[in-house]
C-alpha cells in the first residue's frame, strides 16, 4: 500500500458502500466536532462559577416533571447543566486522545525505525520491551507511570502538571503496537536496492528510510491510530474515574463519571449515566471505524 | 439382484451468489456387493463430490438438488441426519486423501478405533480394545498391542493410511469409498497400500468405490472403471475394455496420455485446451468444444449413456443413427 | 517435563531480577522517603539518624541486595499512607482479591466455553446471533461502566444484591478472611464477580466460537463423521479438544487484563482487594506499596505462564514428544 492508495478512492469507495461505517464516522465526527466547539456551542459555560445557582441542582433530564427543556440531560448537584458538562469533558478527553496518540504515533515511528534499521541487540532489546509491556494492558502502564510521576515531581506542580503526565503515560502505553508495525516494514525496505545503492554513494541512508517506510507504513499506522484513539479515551476515562487521572478543576467524561457515581443511590441517575453513554457511543464508533478502516485499507484481512 | 449401491441421476448444486452451479449433473452408476468401481477424472470433474453426497457429507453450501442414491434397496439420500450417521462408517467406509491430516493429532489411535467400534457394534469395551489390536496387526502395523497406544504423530505418513484404512473397515461396511488413497503418499509406498485396501476388502467381500486420476491404479484394481468429465459420467464400463477399446474420445484422449511399454518411442498424446469451470460448461456434450469428432448434435443435444461394445459412453457418436467415422 | 519446568524457572529469574530493579529503583530514587517518613519539620541529625536505617547511606548495589533479601522474606518497608508494614497490608487484601478473581475466572470460563461451543455449531441459530450481538456489547462496555449499570439496577432500582465491600467474612486462618463461608458474603461477590468475569467471558467465547468454527472445517472431523461418530463425540470429544491449546493460551495472556480490570472493579464496589489499595497508593505515591504491587504482579504473571505452559503438555501429545526426549 502505497502513500497516496489510502486515500484514493478505492477507500472513499468501500466507505459509501457500508452503512455502518457512515454511521459509525457520523456520530463520531458530530461527538467530536461537539466537543471542539463547546465553548461556542454549549448552552452554559460549567466552569463559570458565577453563573451556578444551588437552587438549579439535581434537575431531571428533559421530559420529567420538573425538567426545564434547557437543561436537556438534567442538572447536576452544583446546578451545573450536564449537556454542557458532557461537551466540555468531551473536549477534555478527546484532548488527552490526541495528544497521546500524537506522543504514541511519534514514539512508535522513532522506535520502529531504529530497531528495524539497526538491526542486533538493539533491535531485540527494543522489541522485547515491546513484548513484555504488550502483555500488559495500557491501563495497568499508564497507572504504574502515572503514580511514579505523581511521585517523582514536586507537590506543588502536580496538579498544573497533571493533564501532561497523563497524556505522556496514555502515549507510553501505546506505542509498542505502532513499533512493531514500523518495524516490520523498515526490515522489508531495509535491503532494497535503493537503500543500499544509497549507502554505496555515501547518503545518509535514515533519511532515504525515513521517505520510503513512511508512505508504506500511513495505512496500518492509520489504523493504530484510530484504534489507538478510541483506547487512549477509554483509558482517560478509566483513570480519572479511578481518581488518578484528571484534576476536578478540568473534568474529563471520566470524572464526570466518577463524581456521577456517588449520587447513584440518592436517585440522581442521569448524572452519571449521560456520560456514560457518551463514552460508550464515543469509544464504540472511534473502534467500530477503526475496525472497518483496517479491513477497507487490507482486504486479505478477514 | 439388487445392486449394493444404485445411483440415479444425481444432481449437486452450489448455491452461490452468482447463481447455481451444477457440480454433479446427473450422474447414474451402480456397484454390486464387493465389487471394485474405479472413479477417474481431472481434478474438478466431479469424483469425489459424488463420494461426499452418496454419504451426506458435502459442505455447505453444496446440497443434493435431484435424483437419488439407494443403498440395498433403501433410499438414503433423503434420510434424516441421525439416520444417515449410524450408515457412515457402518455400512458405509470413508477413506480420505491426506493421512497426515485425517487423524485427530490429540487422541490415541486405539481410541479412535476403539470408539469407532463401540459406536456401531455392539460390543464391549475389552472386545473393541482386542479387535482393535487384531485390526492393526491386519494392516500391518507391528508390535500392534504396543502401538494402540501411539499418538498419530508418532507414525509415518504410510502408517498412518494404515491406520486409517483399519478405521474407515473397522466398522465392517459393505462399501467403501477410497477418495485418492495415495495420492498424498510417497511413490515407494503407494503400491503396498493399494496392495492393502484390495486385499482387506477382497477378504471381508467389501465393495470399493476407488476415487483416483491415476488409471493405472485402476487398471490393476478395478473390476470397471467410469470415468468423469465435468461433472458428468463420459464413460463406464468393465476396465479391460475402457482401457482397449475406449468409446468416448475423451477416455480415448486420457488413455493416449499413459505412457506403456509397448509404445515407448511414441510421444505422450495430450488432449486441447482445459476442462469447462462450472459456470461456463457449454450446451451439449461438455466435451464437444475439445473433441475432434464432435458434429452438429454434439452442440445441441446432451448425449445420455449409450451402449458402445462392452462398454456405455455419453457421445453421439454411438448414437445408432451418428456418422460413423 | 520436570526438566522443562525447571529451565522455564531459570528463564524466570533475570525476568524477576529486573522487575526487582525497577522496583527498587522507584522505592529509593523516586521521591524523598526521608522527607515523607519524618514530615517537613525534623532536624539534621534525625534526617542523618532515619537515613541510615533506611540504608541509604549503603552503596547502590548493597541497597539493592538488601531489598531483594528483604523481598524475599517478605519485607517491603512500610506504607508512607497508612504507616503500617507493606506486607501486612498485602496480606490482608490478597484474600479478596483472589476470591473474587477466581470467581470472576470460573464465571468466565464456566459460561464462555459451552457458549462459544455452542454458537460454533449452530451458528445459524438465532439464539447464536443473540449469544454474539450481547457478546460484542460485552466486548465495547469499558468495565467501570458495566459495574454502574449493574448497581444501578440490581442494588439501587431492585435492591437485590448489595454494592459495596465483602458482606461477611469469616477468618480461615490468622490473615485470610474468606467471603464464600456466609449468604451475605456470597451475596456481596456476586456483582463484582460478574463484572470482573464479563469482559473475559465475552472473549473467551468468541475465541472458542471461532477455533471451533476452524477446527470443524479440518479433515479430522470430516473424518470423524465420516465414521458415524455421534455429534456429541465429535463436538466434545474430539473438536473441543483442540480449541484448548489457543483457548489456554489466550486466557492467560488475558491475565494482564483481570489485573488491570480488578483495579477498576474494585474502586466500583469498593472491594477491600490488591487493586483498590493500589489505586489508592498510586493516588497519593505511596511508594513502597507500588514497588510491593509491581514485583507481586510480575511474580504472578510467570507463574500463571509456567501454569499455561505445563497445560500445553497435559493437552498436546505432540510437544510432550519433541520437548521431552
Amino acid at each position: 500500500m502505497s502513500g497516496r492508495a489510502f486515500l484514493d478512492s478505492d477507500v472513499v469507495h468501500a466507505f459509501r458502500q457500508s452503512p455502518a461505517a457512515i454511521a459509525s464516522a457520523f456520530v463520531a465526527l458530530v461527538l467530536i466536532l461537539s466537543g471542539v466547539l463547546a465553548p461556542w456551542l454549549a448552552p452554559h459555560d460549567p466552569t463559570d462559577l458565577a453563573t451556578l445557582s444551588l437552587l438549579d441542582s439535581f434537575k431531571p433530564p428533559w421530559p420529567a416533571a420538573k425538567a426545564e427543556w434547557v437543561n436537556l440531560f438534567g442538572t447536576d448537584s452544583q446546578g451545573r447543566d450536564m449537556l454542557s458538562a458532557i461537551m466540555y469533558g468531551m473536549r477534555v478527553s478527546l484532548l488527552v486522545g490526541f495528544c497521546s496518540v500524537a506522543i504514541a504515533v511519534t514514539l512508535g515511528i522513532l522506535i520502529g525505525l531504529t530497531a528495524g534499521y539497526l538491526g542486533g541487540a538493539p533491535d531485540t532489546i527494543l522489541m522485547r520491551i515491546a513484548d513484555v509491556q504488550l502483555t500488559f494492558p495500557a491501563i495497568l502502564t499508564a497507572l504504574m507511570i502515572n503514580g511514579i510521576a505523581g511521585a517523582a515531581l514536586p507537590r506543588t506542580m502536580r496538579d498544573s502538571m497533571q493533564v501532561p503526565v497523563i497524556i505522556l503515560s496514555i502515549g507510553i502505553s501505546l506505542w509498542p503496537g505502532i513499533a512493531r508495525t514500523v518495524r516490520g516494514s523498515t526490515l522489508v525496505e531495509r535491503d532494497k536496492e535503493y537503500v543500499l545503492a544509497a549507502r554505496v554513494i555515501g547518503a545518509t541512508s535514515w533519511r532515504i528510510m525515513l521517505r520510503h517506510v513512511l508512505p508504506n507504513v500511513l495505512g496500518p499506522v492509520l489504523v493504530l491510530a484510530t484504534l489507538g484513539l478510541g483506547l487512549a479515551v477509554l483509558t482517560e476515562a478509566t483513570l480519572s474515574f479511578l481518581g488518578v487521572g484528571l484534576p476536578p478543576t478540568r473534568p474529563s467524561l471520566g470524572t464526570l463519571i466518577r463524581y456521577g457515581n456517588d449520587f447513584l443511590f440518592s436517585g440522581q441517575w442521569w448524572v452519571t449515566i449521560f456520560p456514560g453513554i457518551t463514552l460508550v457511543l464515543m469509544v464504540l464508533s472511534i473502534n467500530l471505524l477503526g475496525d472497518w478502516l483496517r479491513d477497507a485499507l487490507n482486504p486479505r484481512l478477514r | 439382484m439388487t445392486p449394493l449401491l444404485d445411483v440415479r441421476d444425481l444432481i449437486v448444486d452450489f448455491p452461490t451468489r452468482r447463481g447455481v452451479l451444477r457440480a454433479i449433473d446427473r450422474v447414474s452408476f451402480d456397484i454390486a456387493p464387493g465389487e471394485v468401481l474405479g472413479f477417474v477424472g481431472e481434478s474438478g470433474a466431479g469424483k469425489s463430490l459424488t463420494g461426499a453426497a452418496i454419504v451426506g457429507l458435502l459442505t455447505w453450501p453444496g446440497r443434493i438438488a435431484g435424483g437419488s442414491v439407494h443403498l440395498t434397496g433403501e433410499r438414503i439420500d433423503t434420510l434424516r441426519p441421525d439416520r444417515m450417521r449410524r450408515i457412515r462408517g457402518r455400512r458405509i467406509g470413508t477413506i480420505f486423501q491426506d493421512p497426515l491430516t485425517t487423524l485427530n493429532p490429540l487422541l490415541r489411535i486405539g481410541h479412535q478405533l476403539t470408539e469407532t467400534m463401540l459406536t456401531h457394534l455392539d460390543l464391549t469395551a475389552t472386545e473393541a480394545r482386542r479387535r482393535a489390536v487384531v485390526w492393526l496387526e491386519r494392516v500391518g502395523i507391528p508390535d500392534a498391542p504396543r502401538r494402540i497406544e501411539s499418538w498419530p504423530h508418532e507414525f509415518s505418513g504410510g502408517q498412518r493410511q494404515r491406520v486409517v484404512i483399519a478405521l474407515a473397515l473397522c466398522a465392517e461396511p459393505d462399501l467403501v469409498i477410497a477418495d485418492e488413497p495415495t495420492t498424498a503418499l510417497d511413490v515407494s509406498v503407494q503400491a503396498q497400500i493399494i496392495t492393502l485396501l484390495k486385499t482387506l476388502t477382497r477378504e471381508n467381500g467389501t465393495a470399493v468405490m476407488l476415487i483416483t486420476h491415476d488409471m493405472g491404479v485402476i487398471a490393476e484394481t478395478a473390476d470397471r472403471v467410469a470415468v468423469m468429465y465435468a461433472g458428468r459420467i463420459a464413460e463406464i464400463g468393465p476396465v479391460a475394455a475402457v482401457i482397449r477399446h475406449p468409446a468416448h474420445p475423451y477416455t480415448d484422449g486420457l488413455m493416449g496420455s499413459i505412457p506403456t511399454v509397448k509404445h515407448k518411442a511414441e510421444r505422450l498424446r495430450q488432449i486441447d485446451g482445459s476442462m469447462p469451470r462450472l459456470d461456463a460448461i457449454p450446451a451439449g456434450c461438455a466435451f464437444h468444444p475439445r473433441c475432434a469428432r464432435a458434429f452438429d448434435r454434439c452442440l445441441i443435444d446432451r448425449p445420455g449413456l449409450l451402449a458402445a461394445g462392452a462398454t456405455q459412453a455419453a457421445c453421439w457418436l454411438h448414437a445408432p443413427e451418428a456418422p460413423h467415422g | 517435563m520436570f526438566a522443562f519446568a525447571a529451565s522455564r524457572l531459570l528463564q524466570a529469574i533475570p525476568v524477576l531480577l529486573t522487575v526487582g530493579l525497577i522496583s527498587f529503583a522507584l522505592f529509593a530514587f523516586v521521591g524523598d522517603p526521608v522527607t515523607i517518613l519524618l514530615g517537613q519539620d525534623h532536624t539534621e541529625a534525625q534526617r542523618l539518624e532515619m537515613v541510615h536505617r533506611l540504608g541509604l547511606d549503603q552503596p547502590f548495589f548493597i541497597q539493592f541486595a538488601y531489598y531483594i533479601w528483604a523481598a524475599l522474606h517478605g519485607e517491603f518497608g512500610i506504607s508512607y499512607r497508612l504507616a503500617q508494614p507493606v506486607s501486612r497490608l498485602i496480606a490482608e487484601r490478597l484474600p479478596a482479591t483472589l476470591e473474587l478473581a477466581s470467581a470472576a475466572s470460573i464465571l468466565a470460563i464456566a459460561i464462555g466455553v459451552p457458549m462459544g461451543v455452542y454458537t460454533g455449531i449452530h451458528r445459524e441459530r438465532w439464539s447464536s446471533r443473540l449469544f454474539m450481538a450481547v457478546s460484542l456489547i460485552g466486548v465495547s462496555l469499558p468495565a467501570f461502566l458495566v459495574g454502574i449499570l449493574l448497581i444501578l439496577l440490581f442494588a439501587v432500582s431492585l435492591e437485590w444484591l448489595p454494592s459495596f465491600g465483602r458482606g461477611t467474612v469469616v477468618p480461615l486462618t490468622s490473615w485470610w478472611t474468606t467471603g464464600f463461608a456466609t449468604w451475605s458474603g456470597v451475596r456481596a461477590l456476586i456483582l463484582p464477580a460478574v463484572t470482573l468475569g464479563l469482559f473475559q467471558m465475552t472473549l473467551i467465547l468468541r475465541l472458542v466460537r471461532a477455533e471451533m468454527l476452524e477446527v470443524l472445517r479440518t479433515d479430522y472431523i470430516r473424518f470423524a463423521r465420516a465414521r458415524g461418530l455421534t455429534d456429541r463425540s465429535i463436538h466434545f470429544g474430539h473438536a473441543l479438544k483442540n480449541t484448548l491449546v489457543p483457548v489456554i493460551t489466550i486466557i492467560g495472556l488475558q491475565f494482564g487484563g483481570l489485573v488491570a480490570f480488578s483495579l477498576v472493579t474494585e474502586t466500583v464496589f469498593q472491594w477491600p482487594g490488591m487493586g483498590l489499595l493500589l489505586v489508592q497508593s498510586v493516588a497519593v505515591a505511596d511508594i513502597p506499596v507500588m514497588s510491593a504491587c509491581l514485583l507481586l504482579i510480575a511474580l504472578v504473571f510467570l507463574t500463571i505462564n509456567l501454569i499455561v505452559d505445563l497445560l500445553y503438555f497435559v493437552v498436546d501429545p505432540r510437544l510432550r514428544a519433541s520437548r521431552d526426549p
